[in-house]
This record gives structure tokens, C-alpha cells and sequence, in this order.
């Protein structure tokens, strides 16, 4: 079980690094939804099969799915794709990788120094789950349902603009 | 089905996409890249709170996911249709086009 | 009948308010009546006060009048005060006397000019700023008079101040005269740190106690007396004085003549406890009056310009009155200041009217002939430059001078190589003086106006002048008839050496000597002016006289020392720091600020990587601080 988990972590940081560094938006964007499959089986090991579903549900089957559709409308193709590889150069990844380096290499330090063993050995059922989203959660939920109306009604009035001044044949 | 795993090794796992996902932010310059860049980040932290919460066996972790879960949800809608006003406004998706809040 | 002695320097200085304060709206008449009415009202007081005073000598021979308390800071109280004794009762006389008479004379003088109410205002505070300053109980009062009359000098040789040479001129006056105040207040400063008070009595009864040579009291004396050379223009601070004749002809006549230039005579003679205690201190005061006058009367050979031979003339009487005091003849010097005031004082109102005369031509060898033009006026004049010659037996009487150059021959600190020094001063004096009578009034005519000279001009210079030639009446019954009340009046203020010749016939041979000086001056200069012209023409024009003939008209070159050696690089030092390196810091301080603005502001560029970028910077460093914490 424990290789299930390290490969699949595996997967998951391949297809993010290769998501990132496509010049194809659809391409970027289906190594994406593959690296979320990943981590859904991660959660599973990890006795977390609430969440496992969830991340394929809503993760990689809404939201990018809307990404999908968006990038459908937005017509984002070859000659977008052609400037993508112009603009990414070796030089353009010099100072963000050691960034990135530097803050992984402090984390690292931090994360493997702190010996806390293993996780637990039973699952975490739904019921769970849901004892605590109805119970000392109760008042995040309600904020968490206002953040999606926000959300709705933003999306909504915004993408109503948007859509008078396309350009013909979308 | 579950085994214990190592928490050092989920950890920096999450640690591992974090940065990835924050170089992407930092290196792309096309928009969509960018907010596809800044999910890789959230699911990362997901990741890790997801990881904590089993370590201590308890819901807590699987709650937090659930929030961060629901807040990267809103927040790309909202983000998308943006997106779609850039494209309106600009006439690309360049983000380098959009410095109109320089100092 | 004393009491009233507080109102003698206050009806000058409500005069000044009163002018000040009245403004343009005063007529002229009215300005005329405030400025002389104070200053008469003043004089007829001081007389009153004076006689009083000789009648009921009050016990110490001084009275004092406490006025009030001017501070009180710990033990530091002193208080407006007024101190009357014979030297301050003779000063104020005179001051107030012979200002009434200048005063009269201004307003004729003066007349055609637009500044006449500032004029008088200046005049009055110059009058009540010096009373103060001769009246004075202690030294923080006498400084304030000192700086008073510093100021109305400043004011009144600016008085033109539109023409930029003068405004010069009484900036040089008050820069040199400052050196001298500083080191009057330093010496101020030290005679109370160690004496616990500044009330002029009690600090010589207390300096009394010291013995001879000790360096407290030769320091605060050395400074003193560098006061003093500064404000009575002496060697090395004297060039201001020939520049000061920029200023109309009765501020001359005032305050650079008979008042304000005596002031340092009048602080040494005060103080002369002081001065005794130090010799080595006195000695120099000797030194520098001796220099003085042999240098003043030298450069008074050259000059072209009616007044600036009368300053320099000024300059060498009082470099007499320096050199009396060296050797400790207090009356004498004082006898010399009274004389010198009238007759020197009538000289320059007689040179002012000589260039009304002349339609404001000051160059003596433009004027001539003025003999025949203004009869009264010569015959006025050449009285006075006789008291100035000193010839005795011409005006009947005896002299200040030949008094100091006794005094001189007989005192142990001086001797007979001051007095060879007076004596050659003596016949210098008469040779200069009369190189100005002969010039001015005699010779060809060459220029005259028609203008009629007023006789509010006149009549205050007759009356000086009358009274500068029997100036020597004192002198006259002393030799004469051995009556000494003058000098007994003036010892109870300050007592002297009695000092006599060991033989009859001593002071008969001095005398002779003294005029023979005084007769061969003018006899020379009679031979060179009038009959043998050529002879000074031939020497002038050979490259030795050149040179001495410029030498000479310069000063003596200490302009051009002073120039050298302080004023160039002190201005090129200003120069060099005319960005003012202080500033310079605080200019930096927002240079940095806004240089640290402009770069810090390249950061909001509108670039969201950058912005992103930024933060995980943030990141990094705080879990690394994290970390290393």
C-alpha cells in the first residue's frame, strides 16, 4: 500500500512540472487534471475517502472542466502557443527556479526534521466528515455557502460584459 | 484501504507541488497559465492539511481540504470571467500588457 | 538738586523714542525742537547736577543713584545705577555741552537733507547711549552704553546708506570696533567670575588687594585695554576711523571727535585701579599711545581730504591721552580730553562749513583763499589750529599737551623716550595742522559758492572755538599762579602722583622746548606752502617720495595688511563653504530618502509576476529566519 502512495506521489509531481512548463494550454491543462487523479489516490491511502471523491468531483471534474470550456472560448490557440515558446526561454526560468529552490530546500529542512512519525492506521469515514461540518463547523459552512454566492454573482455580472464585445463567431 | 505512511514524506510531497506550482507563477506570462499555476498551489496546501489530519486521525484535516476546496471554486469562477474582461479590455492575455497600476 | 542726575541720559533717549515713534508725521520744526530741547534740557540739568555736586561734595566724593533692579539671576543682581564723581561729572559736562552746540549746528547743516528726523534720533540715542555709558555704576550698564554708541556710529557713518561706499565704511567701523567689544565683554566676563560682581567700585577696591603682576588681573586689564584701542581707534585697530568721516560733518564732529572715541580713555581712566595693579598692562598703554601718535601725525602729513586729516589728527590727541595715562597721569589726560573736545570739535564744524563753502568739494588743494571769502570763519579757525599747536603765548595760554609731556618726562614707567616721542609729535602736529590752515585758508581761491553760510552754523563753532583757545586756563593759573582747584577736583576722583620738577626753573625750559616744537612745525610748513612751493613738489615727485607719499596717504598700509592676512581668506573660506557642509547633511538625509524613493518605487511596475515574486521572496526569507531562529 505504502508504494501505491509514493508512486502515485511520483505521478503527481511529474504531470505538475509537466503542466507548468506546456505551451499548449490543453495540454497544460489535462496533465493538471491528471496530477488531481494522483492526488485523489493519495487521499485514498491516506484513509481519506471523502476527499478523495471529492477532489475527482469537484477538482478536476468542475473546475477544470470550466478551464477547459474557457479556454475553448477564449480561442487560445497555436499562435498563442508558438508566443508561449518564444517567451520561454532558458533566461525566463533562471530566477524563478532558484526561488522555488531556495523555499523547497527550507521546507524540506523544516518538514523532515520534525519526526512525526506515521499516520494512523484507521480510515476516516464520510460520517465523520459530516459530524464535523454539522458540528463545530457549522458556522465555516455558512460562510463557505455566502463565498459561493459571491462567487455566483461575481462570475455571473462579470462574465455578462464580457460576452457582448466578442468577437464574431463565439 | 489504508497504510500508514510517513508524514515527513507527505509533507514534502505538498512542499514539492507548492514550489513547482510558484515557479509556474512566477515564469508564465499568459493569464491562464498563471491562475492554472496558483490551483497546483492550493491543491498542494490541500495536500498537506489532508496528510495532517490523518496523522492525528481525526476530520479536522478533511473539513480544512473541503473549505480550501470550496474557496478555489468561487475564486476561479470569479477568476475566469475576469479573464474574459481582460480579453474584452486588452485584446490579449499577456499580463505583462496589464500594468496600468504602475507607480 | 542731585536727584535730577537720572534725567540727564533720559531726556536724550525719550528724545530718540519720541522721533522714532513720531514717524513721518512730525514737521520739521517740531523735530528740530524735540532733538535739541532734549539734549538742551539735558545739558541745563547736567549743569545744575554739577554745580550741586561742587558745592556739597557728598561723602567718597561720588554720588550714586540706584535707578532699579535690571535682573537677578543667583548672585548675579545688577542694577540700573548712575555713579557721579569728578571724572564722570567733567565727561558728562562736556558730552552734554558740547552736543547741544553740534546739535544746533546740524540743524543748518543738515537742512536740504531728506533724513533729518532719523538724523536727530540717531543723534539723541548717540547722546543718552553715552551718558549712560559715562554714568554707568557697573560694568554690564557701561556695556550697554558701549554698545549703544557702537550703533549710532554704525547708523550715522551710513547715514547716506544709499551710496554703497559709505554703508562700507560703517560696516568697517563696526566690525573693527567689535573686535574690541569682544574682548571688552571676555574681560567683563572674567573680572566677574572671579570677583562675584560687576559694580565698578567694589571691583577696584577689591582688585586693590591683589599684588602687582597677577596674571587675573593682567589678563582682564590686557583685555580692557584691547577694548578700549578699538573703540578710541588706536594702533592695530585704527583704520575704521578714516573711513568714518564718510558720515555727515557733525556726526564727525560728535562722535568721532570729541565723544565716542574717548571712551576707550574714559574706560582706562575708570579702571585705572585695575591698570595699576597690572604694569606690564600700562606699560603698553604707553606703548600703543606713543605709536599711535607718531603714526596718526605721520600719515596726517598726506592726506588730500579736509577730514580725514582731522581724523587722523584725532587719532594722534588721543594717542596723547593714551600715552598720559601709560605713565599714570590720570588728571592730565582728562584735562587733555576736555581741551581736545572743544578745540577738535570746533575744527571739524569749521571744515564742515568750509565745504558748504566750497559746494561739498573735500580735497583741500581744491579749496583756497577761503581768508578773504569768510573772514570770521578762518579767524575762527586758525584760533582753534593754534590750540591744536599748542603755541602758547599766540592764545594765552598754556597747554593739555605740555602737561602730559611734564607728566611723561617725570613718571618712572615712561621717561624720556615717550617724551622725545611727544615732543616730535608736537611738532608734527603743529606742521599738519597748519599745512591744512595755509592750504584752506590761504593761497589762491579756486572755488566758492554763493550760498550765504547760516548763522546757526556759525555761532555754535565761534562758541567752540573760543572756548578751545582759553581751554588752557586752568593749565595757565596752575603754572602761573600755582592754583590747582581744577586738579584737585579732578584728584579726589583719581588720585595721582604728585610729581613736580626738582628745580624752579625746570618747567620754564620744558616749556620753551614745547613751543620751539611747536613754532618750527609751523615755521616749516609756512616755508614749504606759502613761499617755496617747488621744493615739495621736486621731493614728492622723486620714487622715494612717491613711495612715502603713498605709504603715508594709505594709512601706513594696515588696510592692506588686514586685507591680506584675514579678510581674503576668510571670504575664500566662505566661499569654499558656500554649499555649508551642515547643511550638506541634512540635504543628504532627504537625498537619501528621495534616492531610496526612486528605487523602491521601480517595484510597483504593474507586473504581477513581479509582485508574486516578490512575496515568495518574503516567503523564503521568513522561513528561513524560521529556520536559523
Amino acid at each position: 500500500m505504502i508504494a501505491v502512495f509514493y508512486i502515485s506521489a511520483a505521478i503527481a509531481v511529474a504531470a505538475t512540472v509537466l503542466a507548468i512548463t506546456r505551451t499548449n494550454a490543453v495540454h497544460a491543462l489535462l496533465y493538471f487534471i491528471c496530477s488531481l487523479l494522483a492526488t485523489g489516490v493519495m487521499f485514498f491511502v491516506l484513509g481519506a475517502p471523502f476527499v478523495a471523491a471529492l477532489v475527482v468531483i469537484v477538482n478536476a471534474g468542475a473546475i477544470m472542466v470550466l478551464f477547459v470550456f474557457v479556454v475553448m472560448m477564449l480561442n487560445v490557440g497555436p499562435q498563442t502557443a508558438e508566443q508561449e515558446r518564444i517567451l520561454l526561454g532558458p533566461r525566463t526560468w533562471i530566477g524563478p527556479a532558484f526561488l522555488s529552490g531556495v523555499l523547497m530546500i527550507e521546507l524540506a529542512f523544516v518538514l523532515v526534521g520534525y519526526r512525526a512519525g506515521t499516520t494512523t492506521a484507521p480510515i476516516v469515514p464520510p460520517k465523520a466528515v459530516g459530524m464535523a461540518l454539522f458540528g463545530p463547523y457549522l458556522l465555516g459552512v455558512e460562510l463557505a455557502s455566502m463565498l459561493l454566492l459571491a462567487g455566483l454573482l461575481g462570475a455571473y455580472h462579470l462574465g455578462q460584459g464580457a460576452m457582448k464585445s466578442k468577437e464574431p463567431g463565439a | 484501504m489504508m497504510a500508514p505512511v510517513p508524514v515527513g514524506a507527505g509533507l514534502l510531497a505538498a512542499a514539492v507541488l507548492f514550489c513547482a506550482g510558484l515557479t509556474g507563477v512566477l515564469v508564465r506570462r499568459n493569464v491562464l497559465f498563471v491562475l492554472l499555476s496558483l490551483e497546483v498551489m492550493l491543491n498542494a496546501c490541500g495536500l498537506a492539511f489532508v496528510v495532517a489530519g490523518a496523522h492525528w486521525g481525526q476530520a479536522d484535516g478533511q473539513v480544512m481540504y473541503f473549505f480550501i476546496l470550496t474557496m478555489a471554486a468561487a475564486e476561479m469562477a470569479v477568476g475566469l470571467s475576469l479573464v474574459l474582461q481582460m480579453r474584452r479590455h486588452f485584446g490579449s492575455l499577456d499580463t505583462h500588457v496589464m500594468n496600468r497600476m504602475r507607480g | 538738586m542731585l536727584r535730577l542726575l537720572w534725567l540727564v541720559p533720559m531726556l536724550p533717549l525719550s528724545g530718540f523714542a519720541t522721533l522714532i515713534v513720531g514717524g513721518r508725521r512730525l514737521p520739521r520744526r517740531m523735530v528740530s525742537a524735540v532733538g535739541i530741547g532734549s539734549v538742551a534740557l539735558s545739558t541745563v540739568l547736567a549743569a545744575v547736577v554739577s554745580v550741586a555736586f561742587v558745592r556739597t561734595t557728598p561723602p567718597d566724593a561720588a554720588y550714586v543713584q540706584t535707578l532699579w533692579q535690571w535682573m537677578r539671576i543667583g548672585n548675579f543682581a545688577p542694577a540700573v545705577a548712575f555713579h557721579l564723581d569728578a571724572l564722570s561729572l567733567t565727561m558728562m559736562a562736556v558730552v552734554t555741552f558740547v552736543g547741544l552746540l553740534i546739535h544746533v549746528y546740524s540743524t543748518a547743516f543738515m537742512a536740504s537733507e531728506e533724513g533729518y528726523r532719523r538724523f536727530f534720533g540717531y543723534m539723541n540715542l548717540f547722546v543718552g547711549s553715552m551718558l549712560i555709558l559715562i554714568l554707568a555704576d557697573n560694568l554690564l550698564l557701561l556695556y550697554l552704553g558701549w554698545e549703544g554708541v557702537g550703533l549710532c556710529s554704525y547708523l550715522l557713518i551710513g547715514f547716506w546708506y544709499k551710496d554703497r561706499a559709505n554703508a562700507q565704511a560703517a560696516m568697517k567701523a563696526f566690525f573693527v570696533t567689535r573686535v574690541g567689544d569682544t574682548a571688552l565683554a571676555i574681560g567683563i566676563f572674567l573680572l566677574f567670575v572671579s570677583l562675584g560682581t560687576l559694580q565698578i567700585q567694589p571691583v577696584l577696591r577689591s582688585v586693590s588687594q591683589y599684588p602687582p603682576g597677577t596674571s587675573l588681573c593682567t589678563a582682564a586689564a590686557a583685555l580692557l585695554l584691547i577694548g578700549a584701542i578699538g573703540k578710541s581707534a588706536q594702533l592695530p585697530l585704527q583704520i575704521w576711523l578714516p573711513d568714518a568721516m564718510a558720515g555727515p560733518t557733525p556726526v564727525s564732529a560728535l562722535i568721532h571727535a570729541a565723544t565716542m572715541v574717548t571712551a576707550g580713555f574714559y574706560l582706562i581712566t575708570r579702571m585705572h585701579p585695575l591698570f595699576l595693579v597690572a604694569p606690564a598692562v600700562l606699560f603698553a598703554v604707553a606703548v600703543v599711545g606713543a605709536v599711535t601718535l607718531l603714526v596718526a601725525a605721520l600719515s596726517a602729513l598726506a592726506q588730500h581730504d579736509i577730514k580725514r586729516v582731522l581724523a587722523y589728527s584725532t587719532m594722534s590727541q588721543i594717542g596723547y591721552m593714551f600715552l598720559a595715562m601709560g605713565a599714570g597721569a590720570w588728571s592730565a589726560a582728562t584735562y587733555h580730553f576736555v581741551t581736545h573736545a572743544l578745540f577738535k570739535s570746533a575744527l571739524f564744524l569749521g571744515a564742515g562749513i568750509a565745504i558748504k563753502a566750497c559746494d561739498g568739494e573735500h580735497d583741500i588743494f581744491k579749496m583756497g583763499g577761503l581768508r578773504r571769502h569768510l573772514p570770521l570763519v578762518s579767524q575762527a579757525f586758525l584760533a582753534a589750529a593754534l590750540t591744536l599747536a599748542a603755541v602758547p603765548p599766540l592764545t594765552l595760554t598754556f597747554n593739555s599737551k605740555d602737561l602730559i609731556l611734564n607728566e611723561v618726562w617725570l613718571s618712572d614707567v615712561a621717561g624720556p623716550a615717550f617724551w622725545t616721542i611727544g615732543v616730535v609729535g608736537a611738532f608734527l602736529t603743529a606742521a599738519y595742522t597748519f599745512r591744512l590752515v595755509f592750504v584752506v585758508f590761504f593761497g589762491p581761491e579756486q572755488r566758492r559758492s554763493e550760498s550765504r553760510v547760516s548763522r546757526w552754523m556759525l555761532i555754535p563753532f565761534a562758541i567752540l572755538a573760543f572756548l578751545g583757545a582759553v581751554s588752557g586756563l586752568p593749565e595757565l593759573l596752575n603754572a602761573a599762579f600755582g592754583i590747582q582747584s581744577f586738579y584737585h577736583f579732578l584728584h579726589s576722583a583719581m588720585p595721582g602722583p604728585a610729581r613736580d620738577f626738582n628745580s624752579a626753573g625746570g618747567p620754564w625750559i620744558f616749556q620753551a622746548i614745547y613751543v620751539a616744537a611747536s613754532l618750527a612745525g609751523i615755521g616749516l610748513t609756512y616755508l614749504l606752502y606759502r613761499r617755496a612751493s617747488g621744493i615739495l613738489g621736486f621731493v614728492v615727485s622723486t620714487t622715494m617720495g612717491v613711495r612715502l607719499h603713498d605709504l603715508l596717504t594709505a594709512g601706513w598700509g594696515f588696510d592692506w595688511v588686514y586685507q591680506t592676512l584675514i579678510i581674503t581668506p576668510y571670504v575664500r573660506l566662505a566661499r569654499l563653504n558656500r554649499g555649508d557642509f551642515v547643511d550638506g547633511v541634512y540635504a543628504a538625509v532627504a537625498g537619501l530618502s528621495y534616492g531610496t524613493h526612486r528605487v523602491l518605487s521601480r517595484t510597483v511596475n504593474g507586473n504581477v509576476r513581479w509582485y508574486v515574486g516578490a512575496i515568495s521572496l518574503g516567503a523564503v526569507a521568513v522561513v528561513g529566519l524560521v529556520l536559523v531562529l
